[in-house]
């Protein structure tokens, strides 16, 4: 009898999914130098928030080292970091998980 | 010190012209640094872009592709400085630059004096600590004269 077994169909693995696929989130870090006005001003100018909001994401940056600023595909997320960067202030980019 | 005309919506800048030399002496100095953006003093301006190290290949990426757009934005801004440090009112869109160039000083400034948060309501003792303290102050009054207006 011929052998007719099918050729052999490997499944993807988690670590090959595209980064297309993924989010990604916008942090920004604490830091000794930014003013606590002047990182609520640039949330407010570069993501259009509301002072409210823009005041405790600032807050969760000062008092808890971090704040997610926004999310995205890895572009979208790239151009955030970029544009947060040309305000001087510490933004890094993750994987949503 | 800034304060907007509610007229014209531009912004009046009462500087001392001790002041202004101030800054047409500061920002020469940082557009300098720029010729090199790996200099370890400028690191608070080009940070790295992905939190996770290991993401090499995705940052030397984003290095090649943005690193260049930002240190010219950079020097568009610290010239910008200059050529209106005398001026007497600014538009909008030049105080925005000027909070910009003002902040990437006093960050280039901050990483070289290596400042702490507890730093902020210590006397300067240095004329380097001075410079950052007004600084520091003259863009807070930048932001609010800024903020004030919404």
């Amino acid at each position: 009898m011929a052998s007719t077994a099918p050729a052999e169909i490997k499944a993807p693995e988690v670590g090959e999914v595209t980064d297309l696929d993924r989010a990604w989130k916008v942090i920004v870090w604490n830091d000794p130098i930014n003013l606590m006005s002047y990182v609520t001003f640039v949330f407010q100018k570069l993501f259009g928030y509301s002072l409210d909001k823009a005041e405790k994401l600032m807050l969760d940056v000062h008092l808890k080292g971090k704040a997610i600023v926004s999310h995205g595909p890895r572009e979208k997320a790239e151009l955030d970091v970029f544009r947060l960067h040309e305000y001087g202030l510490w933004a890094t980019m993750e994987h949503d998980t | 010190m800034i304060r907007r005309d509610r007229l014209t919506g531009e912004f009046q800048l009462s500087l001392s012209d001790e002041n202004r030399a101030v800054l047409r002496h500061l920002a020469p100095q940082l557009t300098e640094l720029l010729e090199d953006p790996g200099h370890p003093v400028l690191m608070r301006l080009f940070p790295p872009a992905y939190s996770d190290l290991a993401h090499v290949e995705k940052q030397e990426e984003y290095r090649h592709l943005m690193q260049e757009d930002l240190v010219a934005r950079h020097r568009e801004e610290l010239e910008l400085l200059v050529s209106t440090a005398d001026a007497k009112t600014l538009t909008e869109e030049q105080l925005q630059a000027w909070t910009r160039a003002l902040n990437s000083i006093r960050l280039v400034l901050g990483t070289y004096l290596d400042v702490s948060e507890e730093d902020e309501s210590r006397s300067p003792t240095t004329p380097e600590e001075s410079v950052y303290q007004w600084l520091t102050y003259l863009l807070g009054e930048a932001i609010e004269a800024l903020s004030g207006q919404t």
